[in-house]
């Protein structure tokens, strides 16, 4: 296929060669859009690394080195762990109900000894590894197929309906958005798409206007997302919008944003850490972090595209849309876009859990990448 | 490729159409962000930033009220009490803010000092921070502030918390006191409570050191209001979170008693529970009024408590280090017997020579003790007797010993600035002065002069350890809110039964046998006798032509060149309870009033006897069963 003495063509890598086969740039990206997070928690913090800057460095610096191990581990092997991965996630999100606790009205955590574990977070991960390998097994037109497309929908349903029960309706979303681009990419035929698209499309605006009265749209949001009325006057957006906004051009300067330091937003360090960013550094600042983020997606569909299993190619954009869909509901959630959910923003919000969640998916990505020469024979799949 | 699936070729094809399909959506949501951004931040931008500015809803920071500090008979020594204040905001004050404070000061008084604080404050606050004009107002003063409000723009009304130190000077440096939060506060600690005008953090003594757990959590309060400030409504409340309750282990009765007793003198006392480390009372005179940092203290208060040469400021109790003097002489005595000086005799003539140095018992006018063996070495302090104890024990063991008593160090007690005092050695000696240790020296530390250098805590902490024989920890704080401070089980001292046994008869034979150098102020109600062991701290070096023309007695010198005056007893002596150490700076008098007041002190605690009656500490069931094993 190619003359060039191309490492990872060998049939086995050595660990050396796999160190100099991870994809460095990428890395680097990352590691810079973090950084530009250790310093947004420490402006939030009124320029101190305590409470929070400290501590998310340890959580980079564990998620950094559970980065580097899952790139080195080979892919079959990961595809080996999809389906028990998928298993114990659930176990977990499940248990949520039986021994978590909640924060902000909702259920979300469970603690493991001295850690706290958001399990929606790892859930993600599993359910992208557990579809990619279910669908490495199914030829294009099998997709499409009643009985075949059941399954990859069920294991998309149940940890969505119990994240949903959290309640944590952004992981829902999600869950759901991953599990059903993956369907997409495996080359779910039309025919079912677009019904079904339109067919939503139409229901839901017609049965929130003409079905549900207003009170009942209320508690249905209300339950959604408990958060959203704690004041009953859409404060956390309002506030947002105007730290967003007030940043203007250029933003009042790292260590100056007054939205945040005066303590008019809530959940500053976490979901909301993107307001302080946009109030500091403007409409500048923000285009620039927007970039970055565009070209790790960037570097991930390359990852993707130039994969040669079908498994590594669906994780690859499994973890890269994954990504993609905390940007996109974090960002329209503090830009007032949509309502608020409980979405942090990637690598940049507080928070261990996410930051080791979306780090191990990073060094899927890079395994796929390290390894995107290797070949799996679709049948080695199984049909599960 | 036979090895694969021939459908993998066709997989891929639609895999790469549909992740640029993707591709272009991803970008499509981008692009929308990156619309919404433009039109937040540059086509509404000087709106958001003129919101951002004036920011109709306020966000008040709500003070969590603070903890008290309690006494281990729950009778409380630090409470909040309602504070009418009047608070000026800069930007309201339509007319200026001299304007209003001329107005404010037709309706209240206000000295020009506080003037001139308050238009300092407003200078250095933002303009629509509110400023306290006048705190601790009566409610006629405040009732007539209110009355007359309306002709009185940027003036505020306001109930807040104030500290109220109910027994004022009498537990002043125990408790130390809360004050406004200083530039340097706000600096090391991030609270955004310190940003609070009027917000007091605590500045000396248990004040200090549990000032983070006695503070509490900020509540939150939004308020939305007018283009005035005048709030139109609250949107919200969030309630903080109270400060923790301070339980301490002082006895307050035992501690007012103690203070009455030292009077106005410049002096320090100890008690302690003999048996477990409680510090039953922990005095320093004189004291200072803690409300008036509270309030705000005038210049001339300020300036009189600093310049009082009896250093009302200073802790002397845990601050002051002094020459231990004689007391020292029972840690002496310790070492001896577990260092074959069981049976050492000794004929004092009143002085001996070392070398070229002639060093003389104080006792010397009287012609020395004559025979004298260690109790009796201890039950009339004889110096030669003890000379002779260091001469042969040397500088090494001599420090050891007092080291393993726990002097030198910090006893470690739960109150800022604590002094560890200090034992000197042959290695610190050269490496300060560059001159090689002295046995002249070690004759001197012997006798608690020289180097030596004690707190009366660590003093009190002495009598306890010899009255017990354990190495006993001072402890004055027993719980901060529902949290028991641990009690460290207290281990042996390096020092055999006999050592102990033979230390004691000698303190027993200082105050109740005939003869003992506090024989006269002994205790006389059976059962209650004390055992203890004067001493006195040389503040000056008495010259050799003094010596022969005759020491000064120290009635005859100016107060503060007169000698420190010491004590450390324990009590009663069959199965000591009490421990006490007390020093009166500059009070050495022939009437030993320091030995007075430890027995007026040892008998009423005695009497009252604070250790057996039953604290009044909150119970938490996690931890009954450790206190009953305790």
């Amino acid at each position: 296929m190619t003359t060039r003495p191309y490492a990872a063509a060998r049939r086995t890598l050595s660990l050396v060669d796999k160190l100099f086969e991870i994809n460095w740039g990428l890395v680097l990206l990352i590691t810079i859009i973090a950084g530009i997070g250790f310093a947004m928690l420490y402006s939030v913090a009124g320029g101190a690394f305590s409470p929070w800057a400290d501590k998310q460095m340890i959580y980079f610096a564990a998620g950094f080195a559970l980065m580097i191990a899952a790139a080195l581990v080979d892919i079959r092997v990961w595809m080996q762990f999809a389906y028990p991965a998928y298993a114990v996630s659930l176990l977990l999100v499940l248990a949520v109900f039986l021994v978590g606790h909640s924060a902000l009205g909702a259920q979300r955590w469970i603690a493991l000894g001295p850690l706290e574990l958001q399990p929606s977070e790892p859930m993600k991960i599993a359910l992208v590894l557990a579809l990619a390998r279910y669908l490495h097994g199914l030829g294009v037109d099998d997709v499409s197929k009643p009985l075949r497309l059941m399954i990859p929908l069920v294991m998309i349903a149940m940890p969505a309906f119990l994240v949903l029960k959290e309640p944590n309706l952004g992981t829902t979303m999600i869950l759901i958005a991953d599990g059903t681009a993956l369907l997409f990419l495996a080359g779910l035929s039309w025919f079912w798409i677009v019904p079904t698209v339109t067919g939503i499309a139409v229901a839901v605006p017609l049965a929130w206007r003409f079905l549900l009265h207003d009170y009942q749209k209320q508690r249905v949001l209300t339950f959604l997302n408990p958060q959203s009325d704690a004041l009953g006057t859409g404060w956390n957006i309002t506030q947002a919008k105007i730290a967003v906004g007030s940043g203007g051009v250029s933003g009042k300067g790292f260590l100056q944003g007054t939205q945040s330091r005066l303590n008019f937003l809530p959940e500053k360090h976490s979901d909301f850490i993107f307001t302080n960013f946009a109030e500091e550094f403007g409409f500048v600042g923000c285009i620039a972090l927007l970039i970055l983020f565009a070209v790790v997606i960037g570097y991930g569909m390359q990852i993707a595209m130039s994969a040669r299993s079908q498994f590594a190619r669906l994780l690859a954009m499994g973890v890269i849309l994954n990504f993609f869909f905390y940007i996109m509901i974090n960002g329209a959630m503090v830009m007032g876009l949509i309502p608020v959910v409980g979405i942090p923003m990637p690598l940049i919000s507080y928070g261990g859990t996410a930051m080791l969640a979306v780090m191990f998916g990073f060094g899927l990505l890079l395994s796929v990448h390290v390894h995107r020469q290797v070949e799996i024979p679709r049948l080695s799949a199984g049909i599960i | 490729m036979p090895l694969f699936d021939r459908k993998d070729k066709s997989r891929y094809v639609s895999f790469t159409r549909r992740t640029l399909m993707l591709g272009a959506g991803m970008t499509g949501v981008f692009a929308v962000l990156a619309g919404r951004l433009y039109q937040l931040q540059i086509i509404e931008g000087d709106e958001y930033r003129t919101e951002a500015e004036d920011n109709r809803v306020n966000q008040r920071l709500v003070a969590p009220p603070r903890g008290r500090i309690v006494d281990r008979f729950g009778i409380e020594l630090a409470d909040n009490r309602r504070n009418y204040r009047v608070m000026i905001v800069a930007e309201q004050a339509t007319d200026g803010v001299d304007a209003a404070l001329a107005a404010l000061s037709k309706v209240i008084l206000l000295p020009p000092h506080q003037i001139e604080r308050v238009q300092h404050d407003i200078a250095v606050n933002k303009k629509f921070v509110p400023v306290p004009v006048a705190e601790n107002l009566s409610w006629e003063e405040f009732a007539r502030i209110n009355l007359h409000l309306p002709y009185l723009p940027g003036i505020q009304p306001d109930v807040g918390e104030t500290r109220a130190y109910l027994y004022g000077e009498e537990l002043s440096h125990l408790l130390g006191y809360v004050a406004a939060a200083s530039p340097d506060d706000r600096k090391s600690d991030n609270d955004l409570l310190l940003e609070l005008p009027g917000f007091r953090v605590g500045k000396r003594g248990i004040e200090k050191e549990y000032d983070r757990q006695m503070r509490g959590e900020g509540g939150i309060s939004r308020v939305e209001v007018n283009a005035y400030g005048r709030i139109i409504r609250e949107l919200s409340n969030e309630q903080g979170t109270p400060g923790e309750d301070v339980y301490l282990t002082i006895d307050c009765q035992l501690q007012r008693y103690v203070n009455e007793k030292l009077g106005e003198e410049s002096a320090a006392c100890a008690v302690m529970d003999a048996q477990n480390g409680d510090v039953l009372a922990l005095t320093s005179t004189p004291g200072y009024d803690p409300n008036l940092f509270n309030i705000g203290i005038s210049e001339t208060q300020w300036k009189a408590l600093t310049d009082d040469d009896h250093k009302p400021l200073l802790n002397k109790a845990i601050s002051g280090a002094y020459p231990p003097g004689s007391t020292f002489k029972t840690a002496m005595a310790l070492a001896a017997v577990d260092n074959g000086l069981a049976d050492l005799q000794v004929n004092c003539t009143g002085s001996m020579t070392l070398g070229d140095r002639e060093f003389h018992c104080w006792a010397w006018k009287k012609g020395g003790h004559g025979h004298v063996d260690l109790q009796r070495g201890i039950q009339v302090s004889c110096d030669i007797f003890f000379y002779e104890v260091a001469r042969r024990l040397g500088i090494d063991k001599m420090s050891e010993a007092a080291r393993s008593l726990g002097l030198g160090v910090p006893c470690g007690i739960e109150l800022p600035g604590e002094l560890g005092g200090f034992i000197p050695s042959r290695a610190w000696k050269l490496a300060r002065f560059g001159i090689p240790w002295q046995q002249g020296e070690t004759l001197v530390n012997g006798i608690g002069q020289g180097y030596v250098l004690t707190t009366p805590l660590q003093l009190c902490m002495l009598a306890a350890r010899i009255a017990s024989g354990k190495a006993l920890l001072p402890r004055v704080a027993h719980e901060v809110g529902a949290v028991r401070e641990p009690r460290v089980v207290p281990t042996a001292l390096p020092f055999s039964d006999n050592a102990f046994a033979a230390v004691r008869a000698g303190l027993n034979a200082a105050t109740n046998e005939p003869g003992g150098t506090a024989y006269a102020w002994r205790i006389t109600e059976p059962g209650f006798e004390m055992a203890g062991k004067t001493g006195t701290a040389q503040v000056r070096r008495i010259s050799k032509e003094e010596r022969l023309t005759g020491v000064k007695d120290n009635s005859e010198l100016p107060w503060n060149l007169r000698e420190h005056a010491l004590f450390i007893a324990y009590a009663p002596v069959a199965a000591p309870r009490y421990a006490l150490s007390i020093i009166i700076e500059h009070g050495a008098l022939a009437t030993h009033p320091h030995v007075q007041m430890a027995r007026d002190i040892l008998l009423f605690a005695q009497q009252r006897d604070p250790a057996k009656l039953p604290t009044a500490y909150p119970t938490h069931s996690a931890d009954t069963g450790k206190a009953g094993r305790a």
